[in-house]
């Protein structure tokens, strides 16, 4: 078993750098070996988590730098994403029930709908969250 | 992104086109709500849309529902492969009326 750092980029909170989050994600997983369907569902899921960072964790401070770090654990893709805002409400992170028809409130839906695992937390040090999503692909 | 609004017989069509995201699904959103004001039925025109992600859809269901407030039709056009999948995902797909052209969307209007 080998654990592959495939990447690790830190950028600020800004909604322009999501392009470039997406085109990083989309490639790197074509590399590792994702079809390019399954690598457009991990980009989706991806940009819909640094989304809820942006809009939730950070609520639109720019100021903000966030961490995301795509491993390769023997055919599983690991991704961890981590914040430095205050520590948010684990218990309001939940996806909408999807026949309440209303603007908002889809991307932790979309992210469960396509990884396999995720878990999130706050960072031990006591400022910030992290959310790591795994997905098989062999 | 771009949008381009050009109007029908009795509709207006806005098309979007490139990756509809946070840093910019807010101006898909004003020209949806704006376009709305004028009390025309709506088209939204996916076809070039290369990426939409769940600011994008809020936007489309905000108009959605503002249309159907005001007794409108609201209907996407030529939806790309990319930005259906997103809206199946979100099990939207059943909720929108689709229609593959303007044209067929004349035709069941008319």
């Amino acid at each position: 078993m080998s654990i592959e750092t495939l990447f690790e980029i830190r950028f600020p909170a800004k909604p322009e750098r999501l392009c470039l989050v997406r085109s990083l994600v989309k490639r790197t997983a074509e590399v590792a070996g994702c079809c390019p369907e399954l690598s457009d569902r991990l980009v989706i899921a991806v940009n819909e988590a640094c989304m809820n960072v942006i809009q939730h964790a950070y609520q639109g401070d720019e100021l903000g730098e966030i961490v995301l770090e795509m491993l390769n654990n023997d055919g599983k893709l690991y991704f961890r994403l981590v914040d430095y805002a205050n520590p948010i409400d684990l218990d309001s992170v939940k996806p909408r029930d999807l026949d309440d028809l209303r603007p908002g409130g889809l991307g932790t839906h979309f992210i469960n709908e396509i990884m396999d695992e995720c878990d999130m937390g706050h960072l031990e040090e006591g400022k910030g969250n992290y959310l790591e999503m795994i997905k098989k692909i062999s | 992104m771009n949008i381009n609004t050009q109007e029908g017989e009795g509709y207006t069509i806005i098309g979007l086109e490139g990756d509809v995201d946070l840093s910019c699904s807010p101006d898909a959103r004003k020209s949806i709500l704006d376009a709305l004001q004028s009390n025309k039925n709506l088209l939204i025109d996916l076809g070039k849309v290369s990426y939409i992600d769940s600011s994008g859809v809020a936007s489309l269901v905000e108009g959605y529902q503002t249309a159907k407030k005001q007794s409108l039709k609201f209907g996407l056009v030529g939806v790309s492969d990319a930005a259906m999948s997103v809206l199946k995902l979100a099990r939207l797909d059943k909720v929108f009326p689709i229609y593959d052209s303007v044209e067929e969307y004349e035709k069941e209007d008319a």
